[in-house]
């Protein structure tokens, strides 16, 4: 999970500009920051896919490791020593953690955005929080991990049902009752029933990033269905009503600037649609963990574009405005090697139709393996060498 | 090595541990003070309150439910009805399909009980799904676990009556 988390980070190129950058108080928290390539294109489709997928198909396992050891909640006396102390706040660090980053995931991707500030915050210190506490624990008690599971084995755990299951032995982990109570579930149940929990969760959930036929299996994710059918009917992350577009900024009147270093030229629809046009199936992935499979993008390349100003060869970065007002991500940075791949485009196409208002008319951009809200809609100005 | 077993009688644990948790205190502070920035007293109250109102609330609540259905439904096999015609204590087919249910509404309960108003808006998608697919889930998981009380059932019957059958020949 975490480093899912970290490479979704990397994926934004927060270092590059910052317009891309949700953290810029991170400090030395950004220390293993990359390039993000661009190969393979299905790459952030993964990644993140599997972040949200397998985030949510943990919660039954954490909810069961908290019931577990919550005998030791209300252990006597509350502190024994100083390193008790220490060990139970480091505790509180790695269960409000734990408890603080599934709540903040689970709640964003659901668009329900009650939690006290911006998710990128709160989602990226808090797993830096979190994963302090969670090595130190790690460490602290391997040799006891290490010791349980020697003392009993898996087959003998499988081959035991409920009326052959007897209590623990006391032992001075505190965790053990005192005076259990007869079994009612056996330890295999125990286990099944959390591996219920976390197939269930699976099963309605991961459609909504394998996509295709798949979707419809997420019965209760964000992005389970499909928006509508044609060559347009695949996931929308905002809506242009949803982001204030208006009939009239993607209008007739809509013009694309192109700037280089000294240079500037204006197109209209019309003109870009004359320039040389390359088609790239490309797929669309969220943070929010849904993704689509590759969609057909037709549009001219943006070294193309580049070369319109008078860039030939390597072209720099790239800033690129939308006509959208507000919003976090009205406006992003590529970096170079985003700019350069040959399958990077201003898509004025999808799968054989114009593209609809919701998915950027008259042109967007579309990047391989780039983080959905990164590949700009409703795009009116192109900044080349320019990082905002 | 009079000095360690002193420190550890004072301490509680190894030197080593003090160092790793400094360590970590150290790494949570310097993302701690990043997170607090904004809205200090609501970041602290989700980050603390979390860890409280599961172990508090939560936790309670779910132990609470459990032992009601445990005593509506016998707990434990072994009652002077019960001849361990089931195998698995009856509460299990209650308690199995109940918290697949309730896992799925933790999870998923602001689109489930429609508290985001902001969902069609931003993904054209329909909200009034999401409640109709749980109830019929929820649907599926008791049906499920009632054809399997039933089929333990009738398995249990008949080796009651095989057994009754080898007694008296």
């Amino acid at each position: 999970m975490f480093v899912t988390g970290l490479l979704s980070y990397a994926a934004y190129n927060p270092d590059l500009a910052a317009v891309n950058d949700q953290t810029p108080d991170k400090g030395w928290l950004g220390f293993y920051l990359f390039s993000w390539p661009t190969s393979p294109s299905w790459l952030y489709r993964l990644t993140q896919g599997i972040h949200v997928t397998l985030g949510i198909v943990l919660i039954p396992v954490l909810l069961a490791k908290l019931w577990s050891v919550i005998p030791k909640l209300f252990s006597w006396p509350p502190v024994r020593s100083p390193a008790h102390a220490l060990e139970r706040l480091s505790l509180l660090l790695l269960v409000g953690g734990a408890l603080f980053e599934v709540v903040t995931g689970v709640l964003n991707i659901q668009l329900h955005y009650i939690f006290p500030g911006s998710f990128y915050t709160l989602h990226y210190y808090g797993a830096w929080v979190f994963i302090g506490a969670f090595a130190v624990h790690v460490v602290l008690r391997i040799p006891r991990v290490a010791r349980a599971l020697r003392s009993r084995r898996l087959r003998t755990v499988l081959c035991t049902d409920t009326a052959g299951t007897v209590p623990e032995p006391l032992d001075d982990t505190g965790l053990v009752s005192p005076r259990p109570a007869p079994a009612t579930v056996s330890r295999r149940g125990a286990l099944a029933m959390v591996g219920a929990g976390c197939l269930a969760l699976f099963a309605v959930t991961a459609g909504q990033s394998i996509g295709g036929w798949w979707r419809r299996t997420a019965l209760l994710a964000p992005h389970g269905q499909e928006p509508g059918t044609g060559p347009n009917g695949f996931q929308i992350n905002k809506t242009a009503a949803d982001v204030g577009i208006r009939p009239a900024d993607i209008g007739p009147d809509w013009r694309l600037t192109v700037r280089g270093p000294g240079r500037e030229t204006v197109l209209t629809l019309d003109q870009l649609r004359r320039l040389p046009q390359t088609t790239a199936a490309l797929p669309i992935a969220c943070v929010e963990g849904w993704s689509t499979t590759d969609q057909d993008w037709t549009g001219v390349r943006l070294t193309d574009l580049a070369a319109l100003v008078g860039i030939d060869g390597s072209p720099p970065d790239v800033f690129v405005e939308s006509v959208q007002r507000g919003g976090s991500f009205g406006s992003t940075v590529l970096r170079d090697n985003q700019v350069r791949d040959a399958r990077s485009l201003l898509a004025l196409r999808v799968n054989g139709a114009d593209l609809s208002p919701d998915h950027g008319h008259p042109a967007r951009i579309i990047v391989p393996a780039n983080p959905g809200v990164h590949n700009t809609k409703w795009v009116t100005r192109l900044t080349f060498g320019a990082t905002g | 090595m009079k000095h360690p077993a002193g420190f550890l009688a004072r301490y509680g644990a190894s030197p080593l541990h003090l160092l790793l948790v400094l360590c970590s205190f150290a790494l949570a502070l310097y993302a701690g003070i990043r997170l607090l920035k904004g809205d200090l007293l609501g970041v602290a109250i989700w980050f603390v309150g979390a860890a409280l109102l599961h172990d508090l609330v939560l936790l309670p609540l779910y132990t609470l439910t459990d032992r009601a259905a445990q005593a509506l439904t016998g707990g434990r096999p072994g009652g002077a009805d019960d001849n361990r015609a089931h195998r698995v204590p009856p509460v299990n087919y209650l308690r199995v399909p109940a918290f697949l249910s309730l896992l799925l509404l933790a999870v998923w309960y602001p689109l489930i009980l429609r508290r985001v108003p902001g969902y069609r808006p931003a993904t054209a998608l329909d909200p009034d799904r999401f409640l109709g697919h749980w109830l019929l889930l929820t649907a599926g998981f008791f049906a499920l676990s009632a054809a399997c009380l039933l089929a333990a059932t009738a398995r249990g019957r008949r080796k009651a009556e095989r057994g009754r059958h080898a007694a008296k020949p």
